[in-house]
Formats: structure tokens, C-alpha cells, sequence
């Protein structure tokens, strides 16, 4: 998209321009290509010629005030900080609640919860090797589990996160959780990241679990229910993260999540929920890369593309609905394994894009990701790095501090033109439903992430340690990995057949009859039967090995 | 030093075992395999130790690459204990992404010829894996042989 060269009232640009631009040359000698990420081609200066403001009521506006780009609500971090959100999970129920208890202590202010790789798999800690269980993420599988998760913590006044793909087992547990305490589902609040199905099918394959008709069923069926009885909770989180960590440009995440955001949009209205219920409760997951500019750039083209696909397109009348909010994670991909503490260099540099952004909520990564999940202190650092930008550097006191510079404007239209174009080529095929079916969108980010490999094999991308700058001597042995206490595993695994043996059969073989007709009934809604099973005792492993039998098994399709 | 290219070519199987399916890296890796010449058999996540070992013996491989981004790594010794125990003693192993410092001599001790982690150059990656599958060629040739002898 190339825009109109804007007249300029300014006496003695053009021939001042005119001068710049032959002493660049005469210093520069051979100019360097730059292309970002993105594949936009960055120029090494930007002037009121690229971006003069006419347009700023149109595009930009006031912050809270359509169409969003400076930040969705009034008062942005000022006001109201971003949620730390550090994500956790390892080993037991127990060791993941002695870990939630210290972030709590250490001054997050939101939980969320990361369960164990046989829990994503679908299965339960009886049915994998021993040697694997609790090494990235929390075992969980019952309720009696995530009661035992939770113990101590503020049900009902902490915003509670969870990595739950369809069918949310972990939310079903939650509020089995709630119940025998006495608390009132209203109360309860978070979101179900990993709600977003066609993510998992195409970039995130550990998240996958059901055929994709099946996921799309449950996934309508759990938004319905979330918002007839949890008013505080999200049931919609779209889920860039996967696609930018598999490859995809980060214009191309953007385009993927909005075209699947609008199919979850026209699924739900499609099952009678009113758009402006539904998209109040939208939220977005977003990687933050290194490309700091090229991000920034982003989620403010982001919030004004999503602002007016949901008034325009999605015809949604309430301003509520119209609002992109986001969590955004650190990019583990940046990180390296060698030299790996210069990863605190990068995080830091990833979420100060992130907070001159105006996300909503943030996980920042620790250092030690690139080679081991992280140890308590280097949790503690990532959650540091946060009150150090917010404290003392001082990010907070502006609201869209890089508005009107003509770099971030510029790139800000660039961007939006991105991403409009790939969600052309999606809406050409039909929508995301589709294009995700048809394997169109694997293929793109394969492709992307080939060209980006290759980027960083020419040197064209440099990486310090990597590709320049490497050290003779790596640094990087030394530090033990802490592994789940297998004595502590085995004791889990014990109690948890002890609690399938104990529990009430006729209630178990009553909610899985009940979850089979749902399955089969499209007037019932399953998620309500998976929370009535969960509390009935049965497992999380059995309640997706009913619905793939009677829903069908999740295979992706594996382009190569 | 360039090895030795095989004729027929090295027939490599690039897969992931255990929970994770993070598979970005196994499918670059597959790829620069293919591009230098090698005939790749890749795999989707998840399988199960018995059925590589049943792929590798069907496929008649030279050399194994699993990627773990997880701690599927550390079922690794198990899948070569599989292999030996089918009499696929000879295929050499090569494990390719995210160990931790202090879990590498394990898996080296165990049999695992290189740990590639992230940022290994296309060179050397397709360089060791051509150099083990020529070893692990003529290693099998040699059984052949004097089981026919």
C-alpha cells in the first residue's frame, strides 16, 4: 500500500531533505538492505513526508476512544498497570502450590497455571513414563488435584490463568474447587488461555486433543456456558504466541489470529450468543519478539485493525466489544542457549516492547528457559525485570509514549497494511476453519520460518553467541536441573489410583453416560456435562478419551 | 572435511518421541537433510519407542535424529536400549535440541553420538549425521557379512 506524498507546509524541507539524503550517500557509501521481520523494508530515516498526522483523529485518536490504536482504555498503565502473569507449573500439586504461594508473596498479582506435557497429551499420570511426568508442568488430573494446587490461594479475588485446551478439564476442576469451598462461580475470574483450538491444530501440536468439528463444538459450548455462569471469566483467548513461535512473521501471526477471532466470532453468533456479550470477553496471547520497533509496531496496528473488524465487520455495537486486549509472553525463541545469561538483556528488551505497547497482562521469560525450565531464582529475576521497568524506568508515566514519532507511525501503517492482506488470503479461502483444514496456513509459516533460518544462516540476522560474538569457553554448564522429586512423583501416582479406587463408581459411570448423549445432542451443551463429571470424580484422562471416541481423536496435519 | 556421500543415500529418520510436540526444529533439521542429498523419513511428534524402533527396521535406516524441546530426552536411553534389543545396534543416534548441561554426558554416555542445540550450523549438523550414517552403514554391512559368512 503506498501512500500519497504528502504536500508539507514547511518552507526549506525539500531542498534540506534534498542535502541529507546526498551527504547519507556520500557517508554511507554501499547502503545495507534492512527488511524486518515482517518483510517491510526499513529506511534509515523517517520525516513528516512518511507521516504527517493528518490523519491522527482517523487513525489514532485518544486512548480508550475508537478505533484504540494509542490504548484501549483512558488511563492505560498509568492508571492501572499490566498483570504479571508469570506462568508456572511443575512436579506435584504441592510443588506447584509451595511455587504460587512464593510469586504471590514475591508480588504477582494474577496466578496461572501450566499443566504437565501427559495432561496436554490428553492422558493421566498412570498412563506415561514415570520419567517424564511433572518436568513442564503441574500434574493434574483430578479435582482433588487442583484442590490441592490451590490450597491457600484466594479463589474468588485472584485472577486465575490456566493453559486449559478443549475440553478445560482444569477449568471444570476449578470449579468443583470453588464448590466445596463455598464460592460462588460469579466470583470466580481469569481466562482459559489455550481456549484457541485451530491454533493448536496448526502450530501447537502438544495442545491438541480432539478431531477439529469436535473442538469447534466444545469450544462453542464452553463460551456459552462461561457466559451464562461466569461473569468474570474469559472463555476466549486467541492465541498468536503458537504461530510467531512457529515461524510465522509477526504480521502474519496477527493476520492468522484475527481471521481465527472472527471465526469464533461467526461460530458463536451461528449458536445464538449476542456478539456484543461474546466480544466483551475476547482476549488475545501474544509473542513479544526482539524486533522491538517491528512489535511496538504491531499490537498498535493490531488494536486499530481488531477495533474495526469488530464494529465494522462483526457489526458489534457496544465500544466494550470493540477494545483488542492482550497478554503478551516474552519470545523464548529469541533466547540462547549459549551464553545464556545475556537472555536477561533480551527480556528486558522484549518487555519494554511489550510495555510501550499498552498490553494488558505480561509474562516475562527467565533467563535459563533456552536449557531448563525455570528454577525459583531465575522466576524471580523474570518477575524483577518487571518492577524494574515499571518502577524505575519510568515506562509508565506516558501513555503511548512512541505516538507521533514519524518511525513508529510509518511502521504502525505498514504493518496494518500486513495484515489486512493476510487476512484477504484467509478470508479467500473461506475463513481460518478452512484454511487451517486445508493445511494452507501451515504451509505459510513453514515457509516463514525457513526463510527466517536462512536469514540468520547468511548473517543477515545476527544473534550474539550464535552466529557473532560466540565464546570459545561456553559458560553455559554448571547449574543443576531441577527435576520433579521422583520419590514425591511416585507418592502422587499412588494417591492418585487410591483416589479412583475410592471415588463413588455409579456418580463416574452416571457423568460419562451423560457426557456420551452430549456429545451426540447439539441442544445440550457439553462443557456443562465435563464440569458435572469433574466434580462426579472422573478424571481428566477420562473425560477426553470419552469425547474422542465419540467425537473423534485430534490428528494435525503435519505438512512438511 | 566433507564426508563421504552414500550410495544409495543416507537414510536418516527425524521424529520426536515422549509428550512434546514442538516440531519447528525437527522439520527445519529434516529439511536441511533432504537438501544435502540424504533420504529423510520424518515423522510427527509423539511416537512411541516401539514404533520408531519398528520404522527404523522397516525403513532400514542408517541414523536417527530426535528432537526434544521438552525432557523427552530423557527417555532417549530407552529407545536405544529398544534398538539394540531389535539388533539395530548399529544406527547411530543423534539428539537435537533443548539439554540441559548436566544431562548431556548422560545421553553421550548412553550411546548418543552429538547434541545439537539451538543455533548449530546446517554444516555441522549435516556433516556429523553424514559421517555417522557412513559409519553406521558400513557397521551393518559388516554384520551382514558375517551373518552370511
Amino acid at each position: 500500500m503506498t501512500k500519497e506524498p504528502v504536500q508539507l507546509p514547511l518552507p526549506g524541507f525539500d531542498q534540506d531533505f534534498g542535502q541529507w539524503r546526498a551527504d547519507y550517500g556520500r557517508q554511507i557509501g554501499v547502503d545495507r538492505r534492512i527488511v524486518n521481520r515482517s518483510g517491510i523494508e526499513i529506511q534509515p530515516l523517517y520525516t513528516p513526508r512518511d507521516w504527517d498526522g493528518s490523519a491522527y483523529e482517523a487513525d489514532l485518536g485518544f486512548p480508550g476512544q475508537y478505533p484504540f490504536t494509542r490504548g484501549v482504555y483512558p488511563t492505560m498503565h498509568r492508571g492501572r498497570t499490566w498483570s504479571q502473569r508469570q506462568l508456572i507449573g511443575l512436579g506435584t500439586p504441592a510443588d506447584y502450590n509451595a511455587r504460587v504461594r512464593q510469586i504471590l508473596a514475591a508480588g504477582a498479582t494474577a496466578i496461572s497455571f501450566l499443566p504437565c506435557n501427559s495432561g496436554f497429551r490428553g492422558v493421566d499420570c498412570d498412563e506415561v513414563d514415570p520419567l517424564l511426568l511433572g518436568t513442564c508442568g503441574t500434574v493434574s488430573n483430578t479435582v482433588d488435584d487442583m484442590e490441592a494446587a490451590l490450597d491457600g490461594v484466594p479463589l474468588g479475588e485472584i485472577s486465575t490463568a490456566m493453559n486449559d485446551p478443549v475440553p478445560f478439564t482444569l477449568l471444570a476442576f476449578t470449579l468443583g474447587v470453588a464448590k466445596r469451598r463455598g464460592i460462588a462461580w460469579e466470583k470466580i475470574s481469569g481466562t482459559s488461555n489455550q481456549s484457541d483450538y485451530i491454533s493448536h491444530f496448526i502450530a501447537n501440536h502438544m495442545f491438541y486433543r480432539l478431531s477439529l468439528p469436535g473442538s469447534r463444538r466444545v469450544f462453542t459450548d464452553h463460551v456459552a456456558f462461561c457466559l451464562e455462569h461466569l461473569p468474570n471469566w474469559n472463555p476466549v483467548s486467541v492465541v498468536g504466541q503458537h504461530m510467531q513461535q512457529a515461524g510465522a512473521t509477526p504480521a502474519e501471526t496477527v493476520g492468522f489470529t484475527f481471521a481465527t477471532a472472527l471465526q469464533y466470532a461467526e461460530d458463536c453468533v451461528a449458536r445464538g450468543i449476542d456478539i456484543d456479550v461474546l466480544l466483551r470477553r475476547f482476549t488475545f496471547f501474544f509473542d513479544i519478539s526482539i524486533s522491538f520497533f517491528e512489535e511496538i509496531a504491531k499490537f498498535r496496528a493490531a488494536r486499530r485493525v481488531w477495533a474495526r473488524l469488530a464494529r465494522e465487520r462483526l457489526g458489534a455495537k457496544n465500544p466494550n466489544s470493540w477494545r483488542f486486549k492482550f497478554h503478551g509472553q516474552t519470545s523464548g525463541v529469541d533466547l540462547t542457549r549459549q551464553q545464556p545469561l545475556n537472555n536477561i538483556a533480551r527480556v528486558t528488551t522484549q518487555a519494554m516492547a511489550g510495555i510501550l505497547s499498552g498490553l494488558q497482562s505480561m509474562h516475562t521469560d527467565a533467563w535459563d528457559e533456552a536449557v531448563a525450565t525455570p528454577t525459583e531464582e531465575t522466576a524471580r529475576i523474570a518477575v524483577a525485570t518487571q518492577n524494574i521497568l515499571r518502577e524505575e524506568a519510568h515506562l509508565c508515566d506516558v501513555i503511548d509514549p512512541l505516538a507521533g514519532s514519524y518511525y513508529v507511525e510509518t511502521l504502525t501503517d505498514q504493518m496494518e497494511a500486513e495484515i489486512l492482506a493476510v487476512i484477504a488470503k484467509i478470508d479467500a479461502v473461506g475463513g481460518m476453519y478452512k484454511a487451517a483444514e486445508s493445511g494452507l496456513v501451515q504451509t505459510m509459516i513453514g515457509e516463514s520460518a525457513l526463510r527466517y533460518q536462512e536469514k540468520i544462516e547468511r548473517g543477515e540476522e545476527k544473534i550474539v553467541g550464535v552466529n557473532c560474538y560466540q565464546l570459545a569457553e561456553d559458560e553455559s554448564a554448571g547449574k543443576p536441573t531441577e527435576r520433579p522429586d521422583p520419590i514425591r512423583m511416585q507418592a502422587h501416582i499412588a494417591r492418585f489410583k487410591a483416589f479412583k479406587q475410592n471415588r463413588d463408581r455409579g456418580a463416574v459411570d452416571g457423568a460419562l453416560a451423560a457426557l456420551t448423549r452430549a456429545a451426540h445432542d447439539e441442544s445440550d451443551n457439553i462443557f456443562a456435562r465435563v464440569v458435572e463429571a469433574a466434580s462426579a470424580g472422573v478424571t481428566h484422562g477420562e473425560i477426553i478419551a470419552c469425547l474422542r471416541k465419540e467425537l473423534g481423536f485430534g490428528r494435525p496435519l503435519i505438512v512438511s | 572435511m566433507t564426508a563421504p556421500r552414500l550410495d544409495p543415500p543416507a537414510r536418516v529418520l527425524v521424529t520426536k518421541i515422549g509428550l512434546d510436540g514442538h516440531d519447528r526444529g525437527s522439520r527445519i533439521v529434516a529439511a536441511f537433510l533432504r537438501d544435502a542429498g540424504m533420504d529423510v523419513i520424518y515423522t510427527p511428534p509423539w511416537q512411541s519407542i516401539a514404533g520408531v524402533v519398528k520404522l527404523a527396521t522397516e525403513e532400514d535406516v542408517d541414523a536417527i535424529g530426535v528432537s526434544s524441546l521438552a525432557t523427552d530426552h530423557l527417555i532417549v536411553p530407552k529407545l536405544i536400549a529398544a534398538l539394540r534389543e531389535a539388533g539395530l545396534g548399529h544406527v547411530g543416534i543423534v539428539v537435537g535440541g533443548i539439554v540441559p548441561a548436566d544431562e548431556r554426558s548422560m545421553l553421550l554416555d548412553e550411546g548418543v553420538s552429538a547434541i545439537f542445540g539451538p543455533g548449530a550450523a546446517r554444516d555441522e549438523i549435516v556433516e556429523h549425521v553424514a559421517a555417522l550414517a557412513a559409519l553406521s552403514r558400513a557397521a551393518r554391512d559388516a554384520e551382514l557379512r558375517e551373518g552370511t559368512s
